[in-house]
């Protein structure tokens, strides 16, 4: 063999081990390799630094009137202006971080956990579990999401914590068809039958066995549907359903600045552009965890 | 083909059978009493039973699902407790406006989308394929009430060109109205010519890859035509099911959009009636959304079925 040749086997066989064995922190180094996905990440992780640091440093107090300066266009003392209260709107946006980023986070993982734990024990059983799970999550999918989540907030009554067990229950039928599917596909396999044929219990085979293999597809999902639980906790809260005053949330200050649009021109820009800002950067991260999880995605528009 | 619609037909009924128990105990379960509500702080408790009776509802939860599915199948959706009107009637007299709304919506977001997608998808990862991108991104990104409150702020109380709210004069001829239209139309407009473009960019961009393209090309047809006839045919046709799915979704769904500009169709018949606890009307319009929805999920399927000829029709 000529050194040519074996050069040539060793990074054939170099280029293989590295298909079948990937790196550990391959799945980061492959996101930060995504330029968008990456420029998202960064994006949240500074958001998520002000979501838990936003409260200790805003100039002012977020809840505290300035009666003098009422409805004030942005300035040097109150950098975005202040409302109809006199409160200063840049400290009011920042503190409002948190309850969203918090919503999308809490609804989303209470989505994947309940509907992913529900496709699991379908996808598992079959039979009348099934039907009759599956039933129920199609009947939730019969109605739009906005007036499902408008629905589910009329019973529990208005409020932030209901606001966003709404926007979870709306989510779990995606989650549980997810895991359905590919639970049904996994339970035939031969590691899950070779698990059952050395007596393994259903739960065993269940938690232990199939769930690591069929949960991929809800982890891109929990990606793509955090800005969109955070957005119907803005819509929610702008039609007075969710975060209630005086707590500061974007939705509710829109809600507010609405009867003021004469008089501050100002007022109800910053609360929309910090939503935008924060859908944008999920939105980027969640197209770069999907294109980092699968190379083969077909790039489709989502229009939630 | 017959007996794959008749059986998705009879599909609906079960999930319609759910959706009414489901919308049925939205309202049982809310809290707040309507014959309260309907009489004020003032009445006495004695006032209040009598109303309650008289509303039917001293009977049981089941008794009264009972009554009130009855009623429907014989077509009779109840009255508002506000105004004593026809809740059918109420959702008649919406349901134009809305139609109206959605289908220039949709219109507008067509004409917009499809050229940029298929522009996008020819000059992939070129600057302007970029810019598009990047502008979609933007357009799903930016919440629809605030992009309502945004072209208010704007083109009524800076410009002051466009009414801020409402439909108009509904025995006016719908051309003196169409003003009414235009900044409820873009704010729904945006978010779905963002929709549209991906869509189109990515259906183009695999087409553009396939086999029957790179033949076209070879056997010498213009660009213009294999992308035309070739590339753009095979990438319209998934986006008939993402038409279908995002008005279906509309016809319900412009809820905020309508809250946001006063404009009195479904959506927000649903949420004045919902913070009114105006049941009938809410039971009769979340009703007719349910409806409108399995429906059009219905003809999507059909029609996808019917123009893609490698979908088959065994039933499963």
């Amino acid at each position: 063999m000529s050194s040519q040749e074996v050069q040539a086997t060793s990074a054939a066989a170099e280029r293989m081990a590295r298909v079948v064995a990937p790196k550990r922190f391959g799945f980061i180094r492959r996101l930060v390799r995504h330029r968008l996905g990456l420029v998202g990440g960064v994006v949240l992780l500074l958001l998520a630094v002000l979501a838990v640091i936003g409260p200790y440093i805003t100039p002012y107090d977020p809840n505290e009137p300035h009666l003098l300066d009422q409805l004030a266009p942005p300035s040097s003392t109150f950098w975005f202006g202040t409302d109809e209260l006199g409160r200063d709107i840049f400290s009011r946006t920042i503190v409002a971080t948190r309850p969203a980023m918090v919503s999308g986070l809490l609804a989303v993982i209470f989505a994947a956990t309940i509907g992913a734990t529900s496709g699991l024990i379908t996808g598992f059983f079959g039979g009348w579990v099934d039907s009759t799970i599956m039933r129920v999550w199609d009947t939730l999918l019969a109605f739009p999401t906005i007036f499902l989540a408008i629905g589910i907030v009329a019973i529990l009554g208005p409020g932030w914590i209901n606001a966003v067990i709404a926007i979870a229950i709306v989510n779990m039928p995606v989650f549980s068809r997810l895991v359905r599917a590919s639970t049904l596909s996994a339970k035939g396999q031969d590691y899950a039958l070779a698990a059952r044929s050395i007596g393994a219990s259903n739960s065993r085979l269940m938690f232990r066995h199939l769930l690591p293999n069929t949960i991929m597809p809800a982890i891109v999902q929990m990606a793509i549907a955090a800005p969109f639980a955070i957005v119907v906790e803005a819509t929610l809260s702008f039609l007075g359903l969710g975060s209630q005053p005086p707590d500061a949330s974007w939705g509710n200050m829109l809600s507010d600045a609405q009867g003021y649009l004469r008089r501050s021109f100002t007022y109800a820009v910053f609360p929309g552009l910090a939503i935008t800002l924060v859908v944008m950067a999920m939105n980027f991260f969640a197209d770069g965890v999907q294109d980092v999880l699968d190379p083969r995605r077909i790039r489709a528009g989502r229009g939630e | 083909m017959s007996r794959y619609v008749l059986g998705r037909i009879l599909l609906l009924l079960p999930t319609l059978f759910l959706a009414s128990i489901l919308i049925f105990a939205i309202i049982s379960l809310s809290p707040g009493d309507p014959a309260q509500i309907r009489l004020g702080t003032e009445a006495t408790p004695e006032e209040i039973a009598a109303e309650r009776e008289r509303l039917g509802l001293d009977k049981s939860i089941p008794v009264r699902y009972a009554i009130w599915v009855g009623d429907v199948l014989q077509f009779d959706l109840g009255r508002s407790l506000v105004n004593n009107r026809p809740a059918a009637q109420l959702v008649a007299e919406a349901f134009p406006n809305t139609l109206r709304l959605v289908f220039f919506a949709l219109a507008l977001s067509l004409i917009i989308g499809i050229p940029m997608g298929i522009f996008s998808a020819v000059r992939q990862n070129q600057p302007v394929d970029l810019a598009i991108t990047g502008l979609s991104s933007l357009g799903l990104a930016i919440p629809s009430f605030w992009l309502g409150i945004m072209l208010i702020l704007l083109l009524s109380v800076r410009y002051q060109w466009l009414p801020p709210s409402g439909a108009g004069d509904p025995d006016a001829f719908f051309t003196a109205n169409l003003k009414f239209l235009i900044m409820p139309v873009i704010t729904i407009a945006v978010s779905n010519i963002a929709v549209f473009s991906r869509f189109i960019r990515s259906a183009m961009i695999d087409t553009l890859g396939a086999d029957y393209v790179r033949t076209a090309r070879a056997k010498g047809l213009r660009e213009g035509a294999v992308l035309r006839r070739h590339a753009l045919r095979n990438a319209l046709l998934p986006t008939v099911t993402v038409l279908g799915i995002q008005f279906g979704r509309l016809l319900g769904g412009a809820v905020v959009t309508e809250s946001v500009f006063a404009y009195p169709g479904v959506g927000r018949l649903v949420i004045s009636s919902i913070l009114n606890r105006d049941y009938p009307v809410v039971q009769a319009t979340l009703m007719f959304v349910v409806l409108a929805f399995l429906l059009t999920n219905l003809l999507v399927d059909i029609s996808y079925a019917y123009l893609d000829p490698t979908v088959k029709f065994d039933g499963n």
